[in-house]
């Protein structure tokens, strides 16, 4: 596993309010380091989270989700540009397995948004998800509070369609767009996959294919009645750019509705929610690597279940 | 830092190089920088792979944000003594030099060291072998 010799090292407590000041005057360098700098928990990333916390909050998140291939990078590129046409600054988190064997990733969501690169209102951050399998790492939340620092109206996170990001990126986003397309199964499919729940929007792609109308109306058929919001279902064909601009109102649409009925703070503390239980699970993880579980601390919990003095439970608080 | 020090403060494990894999220029084989991609990704690496028909422009801009350690160019058609080059000086234009740029393709012996005074790092014609190409990556990277 190659290690990244680490970069020039500045005093740490201090680094954290640098590219805080930095990257709030709009520095991509600074907002990309941070990032790095919270990927790879680097001494000092905490404390620069704390410094930034304060800045965040003011970005309407927007999830992304659906099978491989379904179109969702080359959606958001058109967005991106749709976006920036209404005058918002965008942000763009793609994220991509990371292989479990070697941990090494091929990171490819930017082949389709190569066009915005060079733009300052538009910041594109690739991220592994490194160790999370099926899941988004803490770092990818973290990320979107840097994007929302730097000033972004808009952040759109690009995730793995599947299993548990799926619902992580639903309960993290404001909006999630559940991005399908024709011929990938029939109503009890999409019944069973579990992507009901999660969406506010539903997008057809590659509707120009044979299959469109039958997934639309299946979607329909089986997307749930909710009390304030019905989620819709619409029909684009992204790489063409058909159905982008009806994308984006529903989007707007769905964060002028969260707002005005008030959802918006039930979506916050669901976001602080998870949030809080995967930094947790980290914390947990980091005491058990401080204090590891030695064969014979595990052997000793052991005897003492069997002899009934110590339940399962307290015994593996204790080890922790 | 010691690899139990390492692993006692981070939250997914060791940190990782992260490289650029871009094919400048407008020739459309990249069949050599999948190959590099896949290579490096199979060494634990994490590549962003940004495709056909970049400009060096759109490249370092990229490498920017994705805050690389490293780039890897490919570039078959000939243009390399114009375009490699001129990603090295956009890089030292944004304060990026610290980021290592590598090329490769078809390029003739007699290019390389006037490609290496340019200020690419690594210089890898046809015929390389993958391995001394991981190595180079995992060497290089991120040490400037």
């Amino acid at each position: 596993m190659p290690a990244r010799p680490s970069r020039k090292a500045s005093s740490p407590s201090n680094i954290g309010a640098k590219l805080v000041g930095q990257l709030r005057r709009g520095d991509k360098r600074a907002a990309a380091k941070f990032i790095s700098m919270i990927e790879d928990d680097k001494p000092g990333a905490r404390d620069a989270l704390r410094k930034l916390y304060r800045h965040t909050g003011k970005a309407h998140v927007i999830g992304f989700t659906g099978p491989p291939g379904a179109g969702k990078s080359t959606l958001i590129s058109r967005l991106i540009k749709e976006f920036r046409r209404r005058g918002r600054k965008v942000g763009v988190i793609a994220v991509d397995p990371s292989s479990p064997f070697t941990g090494g990733a091929i990171l490819g969501d930017r082949v389709r948004m190569a066009e915005a690169s060079q733009d300052p209102d538009v910041f594109i951050r690739s991220m592994a998800t490194r160790g999370y399998t099926g899941g988004l790492a803490l770092a990818t939340f973290d990320a979107v509070h840097v994007l929302e620092a730097f000033g972004s109206d808009v952040v759109m996170v690009e995730t793995v369609g599947a299993g548990q990001s799926e619902v992580e990126i639903a309960k993290r986003a404001h909006t999630t767009v559940v991005v399908e397309m024709p011929a990938s199964g029939d109503a009890v499919q999409i019944l069973k996959a579990g992507i009901l729940e999660i969406g506010d929007v539903y997008v057809v792609n590659k509707a120009d294919l044979e299959g469109a109308d039958a997934m639309v109306s299946n979607l329909e058929l089986v997307i749930p009645e909710r009390t304030t919001w019905r989620p819709p279902v619409l029909r684009a064909t992204a790489s063409e750019g058909v159905g982008v601009k009806e994308i984006a109102d529903e989007v707007e649409k769905h964060w002028e509705h969260l707002t005005a009925s008030g959802e918006l703070a039930a979506r916050e503390r669901a976001r602080a929610e998870t949030e809080l239980r995967g930094a947790l699970a980290e914390a947990a993880l980091r005491r058990l690597a401080a204090r590891p579980l030695t064969e014979k601390r595990l052997a000793r919990a052991i005897e003492r279940i069997a002899r009934r003095e110590i339940d399962v439970r307290t015994a593996a608080e204790e080890l922790l | 830092m010691t690899a139990k020090a390492r692993s006692s403060e981070s939250r997914a494990g060791p940190t990782r190089i992260r490289v650029l894999v871009a094919k400048p220029g407008l020739d459309g084989h990249d069949r050599g920088a999948k190959v590099i991609a896949r290579a490096l990704r199979d060494a634990g690496m994490e590549v962003i792979y940004t495709g056909l028909r970049q400009s060096p422009e759109d490249i370092v801009a990229a490498a920017i944000e994705e805050d690389v350690d490293a780039i890897g160019l490919s570039c078959l058609s000939g243009a390399h003594m114009t375009l490699f080059p001129q990603v090295v000086r956009l890089l030292k234009k944004k304060r990026a030099s610290d980021i290592v740029v590598a090329g490769g393709g078809i390029i003739p012996p007699e290019d390389v060291p006037k490609l290496k005074k340019a200020g690419l790092r690594g210089v890898f014609g046809p015929g390389t072998p993958l391995a001394d190409i991981v190595a180079f990556f995992e060497k290089n990277a991120g040490r400037s």
